[in-house]
């Protein structure tokens, strides 16, 4: 029996999924809060970059679930050092985790990137590319089979991708059928000429497609190192995939932290006035006018220095690269709550002067009530999309910063630390390319889809916006 | 006017000092002097000696806030708080933990980090208008469609991205100039030729879109469509009427950044090898050099001050709408 591991992030990430799915409740009883979100679900961009960002989230999520893997020495996993933290994630893909190179080799290489003496069989040695220990291991002749195998296990991808996306596509246009009471014909014509109220076909379309690339990419990783291996061996495409999680926790964790402080003394400041306005303007401006990128080095730096001066208390280095992951995430909330707070403070100073708030004054209903019953929720919305707007410029922040080394912890996989080795590799001859692009493209995508989607969300809980296209 | 400046600086002077307070928590309470002596002299092995003498050098040997051992009034100014902190006031930086006079550093590298941000600032306003305001003009067509989708793909992307893909095309592939490096006087321009087109570059997604959003606020306005009933043409509507009240926001915009400019940008200068202020940042903390870090961050602070209260002052000038109060 797995003994399971609870990180500091990983439970906020549990609080963070409680908190949205609470959210999603209330929001589904008022028509305030759904109609907004109504029609980001009626939005083709909408959802089309939702379904991108839910491949994202199950990724984070599965690689959120941290334990110790039950010791057995007969087994593959009983290679791993004991008291070494998997994650549910790592578990799904053993074969990434373990095939490990000596060193560099390009994406889908069968060789070593770089000469090195190989002892042959009888005794001399030559010097020369060596066959990677993984990587097309199971081709006799890589030079002559390799092409075919390539082709063939693309193929054979390509086609289990595409009938795994008809079944579910069926299951959904199914669903859909049984739910508006139609025959299957009729909705599934409905659905492919784009005339639902949801845009099922992008949402079809897309899940399509990303099953498709999931099941092409796993076929080649079963075989190749897809995306190559990096300076140690390790596989690029797995450190990516494990990228994904550090990305979204510092994207989302970042605003659940400072919300709580932002939304507190945002409110207060607006509604109380006076002194109560005064001290926490004061605190903000202060706090803002400090250069986020200093404060968080300044901070990171402190922090370095007590880890290393209280090295005992970490019980393993995921244990200590998390509490690095908490901190940072703490810091950046602490530089950037202030534009929130200042949103807020606007609005409570405007919902203040209300009629229902004076009237609720005058019938002697206390602060706490009023701020709780009348302005808390006609504020959520600016709560909501600051949230939305935040994650995209935190997850590129984060690579900013690994780069500068205050970001998160160098043994942690994120998108920073992989660009951050790929500078030397890109002054290497010749140049080692891989792991930068990796890098780029699972990051862009995620922050392209973030963008997209965090400005549709706007426009429909914007109406200002809206009416000025 | 003068009494609402003056009120303004006298208000600065508590976020100052509020802003040194938290730096001093932050790099002396947090972590005592002992633990910085122990860091830099390497954790294991270490004589107190040798503690106490790394902290003599540098003056961290004297108590936080209050010296007992000195009479009078000097037991509040020898001290730790006044001597390093206070004295960040008068632009009295000391010398770094290197031993370097971190004032003569900046004053001397703050010229190349204005040599880049200068020149981004500018060209980089001059594109994005541009580019905001042709979009602008094709409003609501799929031009504007395409390229504000363009926009989002340009901000999607990695400022990192840029500056590595840049360098290995233009310098590695092309050769067109040196990677990185600085020289002095107008020997510079060829290493600031590439640093400059990347940070503009860089810019233009986030730059033109918000822009964008300006004009079309402004298109949409009543006084708009007068001049277009009297007649006028899209040119003149545009250019004399949408322009000229559209720089109102772009310009008070700019001006809260302009005093940032000196702090340079930390990741553009060491990825170019600039010796400007922002390399110079990187370096202190990467060396874990605490002197000059705390330094640039009450420069920073000071600097930002100077912006918000430039802004204000910018805007009662360009709109005479707003009034002080």
């Amino acid at each position: 029996m797995p003994q399971f591991v609870v990180l500091w992030t990983d439970a906020l990430i549990l609080l963070l999924v409680v908190l949205a799915l609470g959210f999603a409740r209330y929001a589904a009883g008022r028509p305030h809060l759904r109609g907004p979100w109504r029609r980001v679900v009626r939005s083709r961009v909408g959802m089309g970059t939702l379904v991108v960002l839910g491949f994202y989230l199950v990724v984070g999520l599965l690689d959120s679930v941290h334990f110790y893997p039950p010791a057995s020495d007969d087994d593959i996993s009983g290679q791993s050092a004991p008291g070494e933290v998997m994650s549910l994630f790592d578990s799904l893909v053993p074969e990434l985790r373990m095939r490990r190179e000596t060193t560099y080799s390009a994406p889908l290489a069968t060789h070593l990137y770089a000469k090195e003496t190989i002892e042959l069989g009888d005794g001399t040695a030559t010097r020369g590319f060596a066959r990677l220990k993984f990587g097309g291991a199971h081709l006799t002749d890589p030079a002559v089979e390799k092409t075919g195998d390539l082709i063939r296990l693309s193929l054979s991808g390509l086609l289990k991708g595409v009938a795994f996306s008809l079944v579910v596509g069926n299951l959904i246009l199914m669903f859909l059928a049984v739910r508006a009471g139609n025959s299957f014909g009729t909705q599934a014509k409905h659905v492919l000429s784009g005339r639902t109220e949801v845009p099922w076909r992008v949402v079809l379309s897309t899940l399509g497609l990303m099953f498709v690339l999931i099941f092409w990419s796993a076929e080649l990783a079963s075989k190749y190192h897809l995306l190559g291996t990096d300076k140690v061996g390790e596989d690029v495409f797995y450190q990516s995939l494990k990228s994904i999680r550090t990305g979204l926790v510092i994207g989302t964790l970042t605003t659940l932290v400072m919300l709580p402080v932002a939304v507190l003394l945002g409110i207060m400041a607006g509604y109380f006035r006076g002194w109560v306005d005064d001290v926490i303007q004061y605190v903000y401006t202060t706090l803002n006018s400090i250069p986020g990128v200093l404060l968080i080095a300044a901070a990171i730096l402190m922090l370095q220095i007590y880890m290393s001066n209280h090295e005992n208390e970490f019980n393993s280095l995921v244990e200590r690269a998390d509490l690095r992951l908490l901190f940072l995430c703490i810091i950046l909330g602490i530089t950037s709550w202030t534009g929130l707070c200042r949103l807020l403070r606007g609005e409570a100073l405007k919902l203040r002067e209300m009629e229902y708030v004076q009237a609720a004054t005058a019938f002697g209903v206390g602060h706490l009530r009023i701020i709780v019953r009348h302005i808390l929720p006609n504020v959520l919305h600016i709560v909501l999309i600051a949230v939305v707007l935040d994650f995209s410029g935190l997850v590129l922040a984060e690579a900013v910063l690994s780069y500068v080394n205050i970001g998160v912890d160098p043994t942690m996989d994120s998108w920073g630390n992989m660009i951050n080795s790929a500078r030397l590799e890109m002054a290497r001859e010749p140049v080692v390319w891989w792991s930068l692009a990796a890098a780029m493209l699972f990051m862009f995508t995620l922050v392209l889809c973030a963008n997209l989607f965090s400005d549709v969300v706007r426009d429909a809980f914007d109406p200002r916006l809206r009416d000025s296209r | 006017m003068t009494a609402y400046i003056i009120r303004r600086v006298l208000y600065s002077i508590p976020i100052l000092l509020g802003v040194n307070i938290l730096t001093f928590v932050l790099f002396f309470v947090v972590n005592s002097p002992d633990d910085m002596a122990r860091m830099h002299l390497g954790m294991k092995r270490v004589t107190p000696q040798a503690v106490e003498s790394w902290k003599q050098e540098r003056g961290y040997d004297q108590p936080l806030l209050f010296n007992t051992s000195v009479p009078g009034f000097a037991k509040l100014t020898h001290t730790i708080f006044f001597q390093k902190s206070l004295k960040l006031f008068q632009f009295e930086f000391g010398s770094s933990d290197s031993g370097r006079d971190i004032g003569y550093d900046i004053s001397q590298r703050m010229w190349p980090s204005l040599a880049i941000a200068v020149p981004v600032l500018l060209v980089g306003l001059l594109v994005n208008i541009s580019f905001a305001l042709l979009i602008a003009f094709f409003r609501a067509t799929y031009i504007d469609f395409w390229s504000v989708v363009l926009c989002v793909v340009m901000m999607s992307i990695s400022g990192l991205f840029y500056i590595i893909g840049g360098q290995y095309l233009v310098s590695k592939l092309l050769h067109l100039v040196p990677i990185s490096g600085y020289d002095t006087g107008l020997n510079a321009a060829k290493f600031l030729v590439l640093p400059v087109i990347i940070g503009v570059i860089g810019g233009i997604g986030a730059g033109t879109r918000w822009y964008r959003t300006l004009f079309l606020e402004e298109i949409n306005k009543d006084y708009v469509r007068t001049a277009r009933a009297k007649g006028l043409s899209e040119r003149v509507v545009l250019f004399r009427h949408v322009l000229k009240n559209a720089l109102i926001p772009i310009l008070t915009g700019v001006v809260v950044v302009l005093p940032l400019l000196f702090m340079g940008s930390l990741i553009t200068e060491s990825f170019f090898g600039i010796p400007g202020l922002g390399s110079y940042t990187i370096d202190a903390i990467n060396s874990q050099d605490f002197a000059i870090v705390r330094a640039m961050v009450f420069l920073g602070s000071v600097l930002y001050i100077l912006g918000l209260l430039l802004t204000d002052i910018s805007y009662t000038m360009v709109d005479p709408r707003v009034r002080l109060s």
